[in-house]
């Protein structure tokens, strides 16, 4: 579907300056030396991400892979109207943690990124550091018919439309909003994917690195953290 | 309610009063007089909390509209007063040392209608756009629909429809009732 | 060999069957005690193997990523703790098996491998650079330095008492009938220790600094894959090796495997009861509670001695 008028051009896209305080510049250190600094540079590593093999034996792999999908820990983080729908997994009527479910508070010990629902831009910058920050194998769920093709936000101004083209996503669940049944169906779903070694969201968002950073870039005009957070 | 007005009249150049209901109205106020007028409702007349700072566009008269909602919370009273803005050159005046809050509207303000205020705090900082490089998206000449298509990919198959005949086809024929 | 009286080598193959038995029934009770909580709040809880699935799942993750040597050592350390606590206390009393390296070392060293394992992690998790641990770090140390006060303080009472830091022998005074129990030989000093207990378990009253709903997760928060899992390890070998102190200094030893799981576990239970029906505390907060009341108690147990 097109837009009825479209005599409305965006901007072409102009650059963004970066912020003050991340510009290359040159320090003079408390004991007189003058050095230069770049803070993009100075404390992230800029190795791009890589592809990691599968175990070499297929048992072995099976094996870890039956552990991962019983032990899916997801990374506490809520976007849109889903983040409200995650809370009840958590109480009696539910009980997400039956299935090995639980809930991390760091990337750092997550496995699963569930993308809750709409996605602004501004949340998508944070969104992709958190899952760049999460150990290998990892995987991503969307939530919602935002997350599929935009859902009720389909023409706002702020939100993306398909979340696959950011970040490798393992499972949706449709739905606006997706009741707590249907994310443990979700997970279920999930888990017969990883079990059946298929959940290699984190290789294929490695191999198709360039691609990913250029659809990220796209939207997210003031790119002002390094190319991969890891 | 309509005593302040009556004060107020004497005094200041006031529009004709729209009632919405008894202990809220609306009136349109000149631009030279709102300080004076905010400052007397928030010291004389216990009109002590600015509920909202906000904006129309009225695109066809060239003008922008501000909205002050002042309330009083004693005698449960709420006034809305309107300024008309010049849409060509937007530039507002800052009420933050009224109430520091308006910075935040103002903030807000300046960055969705691209209405400035000169003397704010911290007024030209992002508010909660990030990078933003178009028109400001609250006024009426920007599309999002035609943005948003120019800007993020569309999953194919997407149908759109429209409630009324769908409601009629699907669910009872004579929606909304009594039509047929 | 003269160093040590009556060592053999086989000892450290019973030492690690020792360590082994301890892990797995650590495991299985962690997971069981979480699945009594759940089942007090109406759920159904985690599957009680849920442990080694995690522990695994965190094995086979495929990437890590380092932030220099501390940062390596920090769960090192933290597992030689526990280990070390282990290692140096009669597991099981009277047994040639299990009664590890008790010989080689006394109450003092007990004390300070309780200590050693935080110590190690404050500097792991400081070098991981993540402001959040190092808050996390600064409120467990506070907090742990307080809690052993009371530790102390009693086990000081007690080894006046006996007249002895050697930890076999303070089981062997024990023996016999249950009232030769320091429970009740000793209460004051025993309520003392137990107050630190509760303090060090990392349960709620006064897990603020390990709690995943407080700054996010506090020292590990940088951890992740085998760095988490050996840590894993020791969150639960850790308990029950502080436990097994306890029960040997407290509550008269075990002679036997069962006897042995089963003190352990009602002495676990203690600190889990507490936790699910108290709130969390702030640090102050609960600095403030060990200055008040287990100091007092701890210098009284003294005294009474
Ligand atoms: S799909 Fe619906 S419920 Fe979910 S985020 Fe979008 S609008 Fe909200």
């Amino acid at each position: 579907m097109k837009d009825v008028d479209d005599k409305f051009l965006k901007n072409p896209d102009t650059e963004v300056p970066l912020r003050e305080e991340l510009r290359p510049r040159k320090v003079t250190t408390p004991d007189g030396q003058e050095i230069d600094i770049d803070p993009l540079r100075d404390y992230f590593c800029e190795a791009k991400p890589k592809v990691h093999p599968k175990a070499y034996s297929k048992i072995v792999e099976d094996f870890y892979n039956w552990a991962r999908a019983n032990s899916l820990w997801i990374l506490g983080f809520g976007t849109g109207c889903g983040a409200i729908e995650m809370r009840p997994l958590m109480t009696p009527r539910f009980d997400a943690y039956r299935y090995g479910i639980q809930w991390r508070p760091t990337p750092r010990q997550a496995n699963l990124l569930v993308i809750s629902g709409y996605l602004s831009v501004k949340t998508l910058k944070r969104a992709i550091r958190a899952y760049e920050q999460m150990p290998q194998p990892k995987y991503v769920m969307g939530l919602g018919s935002c997350t599929i093709n935009g859902g009720m936000y389909w023409d706002s101004y702020n939100t993306i439309k398909r979340l696959d083209d950011y970040l490798p996503v393992d499972m949706y669940v449709a739905g606006c909003m997706p009741r707590p049944e249907a994310l443990l169906h979700g997970f279920m779903e999930l888990k017969r994917v990883i079990k059946e070694g298929k959940g290699e969201g984190a290789n294929l968002y490695a191999e198709n690195f360039d691609q990913y950073k250029a659809n990220q870039k796209a939207v997210i005009r003031d790119w002002d953290m390094p190319d991969y957070n890891w | 309610m309509r005593h302040i007005l009556y004060r107020l009249k004497d005094r200041y150049h006031l529009g004709t009063p729209v009632f919405q209901r008894d202990d809220l109205c609306f009136v349109t106020v000149k631009r030279f007089e709102l300080r004076a007028i905010l400052t007397e409702l928030r010291d004389v007349e216990g009109f002590t909390h600015l509920t909202l700072l906000t904006a129309v566009d009225w695109i066809e008269e060239q003008q922008f509209q501000l909205t002050y909602m002042v309330n009083n919370r004693v005698a449960n009273l709420t006034l809305a007063l309107r300024v008309m803005l010049d849409r060509e050159d937007a530039t507002g005046d800052t009420i933050h040392d009224l109430w520091p809050t308006a910075a935040t509207y103002q903030r807000e303000l300046r960055e969705m209608f691209g209405i400035t205020f000169p003397g704010s705090p911290r007024v030209d900082e992002e508010f909660i756009l990030e990078g933003w490089t178009d028109l400001p998206p609250y006024r009426r000449d920007f599309d999002t629909l035609a943005y948003s298509q120019q800007t993020y990919n569309d999953r194919p198959g997407r149908v759109t429809h429209d409630p009324k005949t769908h409601m009629q086809k699907t669910l009872y024929a004579d929606y909304p009732k009594g039509a047929k | 060999m003269t160093a040590f009286p009556n060592f053999e080598w086989v000892q450290i193959a019973y030492a690690l069957l020792t360590l082994f038995i301890v892990i797995n029934y650590g495991m299985v009770m962690t997971a069981v005690v979480r699945k009594i909580g759940a089942r007090v709040g109406g759920r159904y809880g985690i599957p009680v193997w849920q442990n080694y699935v995690d522990l695994l799942k965190n094995i086979a993750l495929r990437s890590k990523i380092s932030h220099g040597v501390m940062y390596y050592l920090g769960p090192v350390f933290r597992l030689t703790g526990g280990v070390g606590l282990l290692m140096f206390v009669p597991t099981i009393y009277g047994s040639e098996w299990h009664q590890n390296f008790s010989y080689a070392g006394d109450l003092i060293l007990a004390l300070y491998f309780v200590f050693f394992g935080t110590l190690g992690m404050a500097l792991g998790a400081g070098e991981s650079g993540h402001p959040h641990s190092a808050i996390g770090v600064s409120r467990g140390l506070a907090q742990v330095t307080m809690a052993e006060l009371p530790l102390a303080l009693g086990v000081f009472a007690l080894s006046l008492q006996y007249q002895t830091l050697d930890i076999t022998e303070i089981v062997a005074a024990q023996q016999g009938s249950i009232f030769n129990w320091t429970v009740f030989t000793n209460p004051l000093a025993t309520v003392a220790a137990m107050v630190a207990f509760v303090g060090t378990m990392m349960r709620s009253p006064f897990d603020v600094a390990m709690a995943p709903q407080e700054i996010p997760i506090g020292p590990p928060t940088e951890y992740h894959s085998s760095y988490l899992a050996l840590m894993q390890t020791n969150r639960v070998l850790f308990p029950v090796a502080k436990t097994v102190i306890y029960m040997n200094l407290f509550f008269g030893g075990a002679t036997s495997w069962a006897e042995f799981a089963i003190k352990v576990f009602c002495l676990y239970m203690i600190s889990v009861v507490i936790g699910v029906v108290h709130p969390r505390f702030r640090v102050e907060q609960s600095i403030r509670f060990f200055l008040k009341w287990g100091l007092p108690i701890g210098v009284l147990s003294i005294l009474v001695v």
